[in-house]
């Protein structure tokens, strides 16, 4: 760990911290999460504080500090940049693979280009969980076009008018919805807000 | 008027809730992909825990990964907080958390339970969690772990529904009255853990999210809000729960799951909620002449 | 009028303080120490060692101690504080052929490089109570200037394999990290690596039982013991930041290499085959029980007959583990009334429809649930 730290500060890149409070943050960032993926298309804001890299969004930077570590392989496009990359290294200590086929976790930050869903490991027939859980930086939250959902953790019908999705995402969340229960799990986040969109949710419209 | 539990003294040599970050963080991923996949099992790399194996550990790894400061949590066992392990479980949580306990439904933010849910309707917001023993739904007809995890895959659940019917076939009755199996989400069979098939509606459609973990067989599974629960049953016998013509001896309640007392050698019996908190509830809202009590009539 | 028991907290605080007085026993005796537990009770500790997966003679020996002599309660409370544990990494595999040998012995050979040396064991004792241990005796002290036992004694397996007569223990492709069943849940086909970690930490008398199994014709694997060796060894951490490995202690373990004729196949000619045992401590039991189970878990894969209880690699390895089964047998104790409820109401309906339709007064009937 200190030849991480002594390399970071010899290119000149200051390490920015983890969670403010690692114990507390990391469970109120995971009821955020929690919440997001029981009430699909709810939005949820984060609460914790932590450094945030250049490239990241504080909600992003939070889901990623609870959730990944040296168990979990990530992957995020070439363009995340270096910060990034070097913050997740040293606090998470996760391995970062090429290919999100391969990935646990894939983090799209803003202005990145989204991998298409059908080429995240879509989970095993035995065991579906083991798919990836792709993580989103999107424009908005609220004042884009209106998607209306249903299925469970939505008592009836549920509205998310996300602007910023990649192209063609709600054709693609159509047909990740027929794999079920293979499939993705999204996470939308925006600045300090999350909603989540666990494979089971139906888009109606 | 339910009682608060004075906490237990918290005892700072352990990590809050007592589980290391890196075991709350693999708890917690399994958990989300648990809501994700409704009624399927995620397998977890269970921890032994200071309760043994069969004591609830699955439960208590569960509270453990989703607890915070701000929680208030809720422990029963057989329906009642006052039973010898639901005051062991809750010990060990003042003990590693310092959370605020509470006996009241309501005011419960996690309520942790073993073979029942409380009658009081749970609210959108709360958490159940559900001690396990045995996870699979298809463990009596099929032994081999790998043997259901195909069945699941490929939703082959033709043998329990034969096994249900040869038990109309044979008895009349569907023999099974607890832990009663249901299709969640119109896909995954699911155990709901050992609650009385009394229980069972209330999984159907709940506000509340619903945990379950299984620590010694490994598995954790989730039902969301607001999400279908079918308990099995055949077109020509539909699942039914069981009544009472007795009425609990505390309170009169006529809706809720009764307890049987044996008082004597002779065999007298008496009736009583099995839910003490909904029945203390109503006792005091009796004396205080809210509700009129039906057993004294 | 039927009043409500409560008091449930106050009775088991109450069980705590005769708990303490039960183990405590008669005041008037001294109290055990834990080095006495540590010193002259080896063979309980290293069995609470190797159960409990955690390498720590005084902490086995207070387990041993707060569970009033109950090993497998003594492995729950060992297991229980490896959890509060903080994990830095992986040792190096230890080398047991630089073992500082206390016992080693092989049947396969009369004599072998470096010879059979018996060490402390029980196995030629005749096993009359010695009525001398009633009052306290000094164990003769062992003559000084023994030589020390070379350490660099080659193993008899290795011999074999100079041969080409036993399979081969090939390193998976890549070499990849073994599995790891203290943090991750066994799945099925379980690796040679899970099923032996799973192993070494099984109860030693279940797996006693199914080894014993195997030599009486369920599972047929005629073993022969290679070589067994008991000493000790220093484990070694690769560190980072240092760039080698260094010394972080030193432990004793049992080896048991136990070989079996394997026929051959169409790819291979006949050779022996292995099974592996290894345990913390002096555990030569366990590591032959352990050898023989390992052994008989292979037979699927070398194409034999694989249909006895031992060969079943589900039903072993989920039910090797005695905190796991121990849990689940006691938790029986907690109350059930619920569900005995439910059942106790359906067998009296079931028998009133049976037999007394008209007789039994029933408390209980079935309300269709609405759709």
């Amino acid at each position: 760990m200190e030849q991480q730290i002594l390399a970071a500060a010899a290119s000149g890149r200051t390490l920015l911290p983890g969670f403010a409070d690692p114990v507390d943050d990391a469970q109120s960032t995971f009821r955020a999460a929690l919440d997001a993926l029981a009430h699909p298309g709810r939005v949820y804001e984060i609460l914790a504080g932590s450094g945030v890299p250049a490239g990241l969004s504080p909600a992003m930077t939070a889901l990623l500090l609870t959730l990944v570590d040296v168990d979990t392989p990530l992957w995020l496009p070439e363009s995340a940049g270096a910060d990034a990359l070097a913050f997740l290294r040293f606090h998470c200590g996760c391995p970062i693979v090429p290919s999100p086929s391969l990935a646990r976790f894939a983090a799209v930050p803003a202005g990145c280009a989204a991998p298409a869903l059908s080429s995240c490991h879509q989970g095993d027939p035995a065991y579906p969980d083991q798919s990836t859980t792709l993580l989103i930086e999107v424009e908005s939250l609220d004042a884009g076009p209106q998607a209306v959902l249903s299925g469970p953790g939505i008592q009836a019908r549920q509205t998310l008018a996300a602007a910023g999705l990649p192209d063609g995402f709600w054709r693609e969340w159509r047909i990740n919805h027929q794999r079920f229960p293979l499939g993705v799990d999204v996470f939308l986040t925006q600045d300090r807000r999350i909603c989540g969109l666990p494979r089971s949710t139906r888009l109606e419209n | 008027m339910t009682t608060q539990h004075a906490t237990v003294e918290r005892d700072d040599h352990y990590n809050f809730a007592y589980l290391d970050e890196s075991t709350k963080r693999m708890l917690r991923r399994a958990l989300l992909k648990a809501v994700a996949i409704p009624g399927y099992q995620v397998p977890f790399g269970s921890r032994e825990m200071p309760l043994p194996y069969g004591w609830g550990t699955g439960g208590i790894q569960v509270t453990a990964s989703i607890i915070g400061r701000g929680d208030v949590l809720k422990v029963i066992d057989q329906g009642s907080d006052d039973t010898t392990n639901a005051i062991n479980i809750r010990r060990f949580f003042g003990r590693v958390t310092g959370v605020a306990t509470t006996e009241s439904t309501p005011a419960a933010t996690i309520v942790q339970t073993r073979h029942r849910i409380p009658e009081t309707p749970l609210a959108a917001g709360q958490i159940m969690v559900f001690q396990v023993p045995i996870p699979e739904p298809l463990r009596w007809l099929e032994p081999s772990e790998t043997e259901t995890r195909t069945m699941h895959a490929l939703a082959e659940y033709g043998g329990m529904h034969v096994k249900l019917y040869e038990d109309i076939a044979q008895h009349g009755h569907i023999a099974t009255t607890y832990d009663y199996p249901v299709i969640v989400n119109d896909r995954y069979m699911m155990r709901p853990s050992p609650i009385p098939k009394f229980d069972n509606p209330k999984l159907d459609g709940s506000p509340a999210l619903m945990l379950f973990g299984a620590g010694r067989e490994k598995r954790v599974y989730a039902v969301p809000p607001y999400t279908r629960v079918k308990s099995l049953d055949f077109e020509d016998h539909p699942f039914r729960v069981e009544t009472w013509t007795e009425c609990c001896d505390l309170c009169g309640s006529r809706e809720s799951y009764l307890d049987e007392i044996i008082l004597d050698d002779a065999g007298t019996r008496r009736y009583v909620c099995s839910d003490t908190e909904y029945c203390n509830d109503r006792q005091a809202q009796q004396r205080a002449g809210g509700i009129p009590d039906e057993a004294a009539a | 009028m039927y009043v409500a028991v409560k008091g449930g907290e106050r009775a088991i605080l109450n069980s705590y303080r005769m708990l303490d007085d039960y183990r405590r026993g008669d005041r008037g005796v001294p109290e055990l120490g834990l080095d006495q537990i540590r010193e002259q009770m080896p063979l309980a500790v290293s069995r609470v060692m190797a159960e409990g997966s955690l390498y720590d003679p005084q902490l086995a020996a207070l387990a041993l101690k707060q569970a009033a002599g109950d090993v497998i309660e003594a492995v729950f409370l060992l297991r229980a504080y490896r959890t509060t544990l903080s994990r830095y990494g992986y040792t190096q595999p230890i080398d047991t052929g630089r073992m500082r040998l206390q016992r080693r012995i092989s049947s396969t050979f009369k004599d072998i490089p470096g010879g059979q040396i018996l060490g402390p064991t029980y196995d030629y004792t005749q096993r009359l109570l010695d009525f001398s241990l009633l009052a306290q005796r000094e164990a003769d002290a062992l003559p000084a200037g023994e030589e020390a036992l070379d350490s660099a004694m080659s193993r008899v397996t290795d011999l074999l394999a100079q041969d080409d007569l036993i399979d081969a223990e090939p390193v998976p492709e890549g070499d990849p990290e073994p599995f790891d069943l203290t943090r991750q849940p066994l799945d099925f086909p379980a690796s040679r690596a899970a099923r032996l970690q799973n192993l070494a930490r099984a109860d030693e008398g279940f797996l006693l039982s199914m080894g014993y199994s195997t030599q009486r014709g369920y599972g047929n694997t005629h073993p022969f013991a290679a070589e067994i060796r008991y000493g000790a060894l220093e484990v070694e951490m690769h560190i980072e930041e240092l760039g080698f490995a260094v010394t972080v202690g030193e432990i004793e373990v049992t080896e048991c290499q136990m070989v079996s004729q394997f026929a051959g196949s169409a790819e291979e000619g006949p050779k022996f085959t292995r099974g592996y045992g290894l345990t913390f401590g002096y555990g030569e039991r366990k590591s032959m029980s352990m050898a023989l189970v390992d052994r008989a878990l292979k037979a699927g894969d070398l194409g034999e007959r694989a249909d006895s209880p031992a060969n079943d690699h589900e039903f072993v390895l989920y039910h090797s583990d005695n905190v796991e089964a121990s849990g689940f047998v006691q938790h029986l104790k907690l109350p059930h009334y619920v569900d005995f409820q439910a059942n106790l109401e359906l067998l009296r309906r079931m028998r009133a429809e049976r037999g007394e339709p008209e007789a039994a007064q029933n408390e209980l009937m079935d309300e269709a649930v609405s759709p």
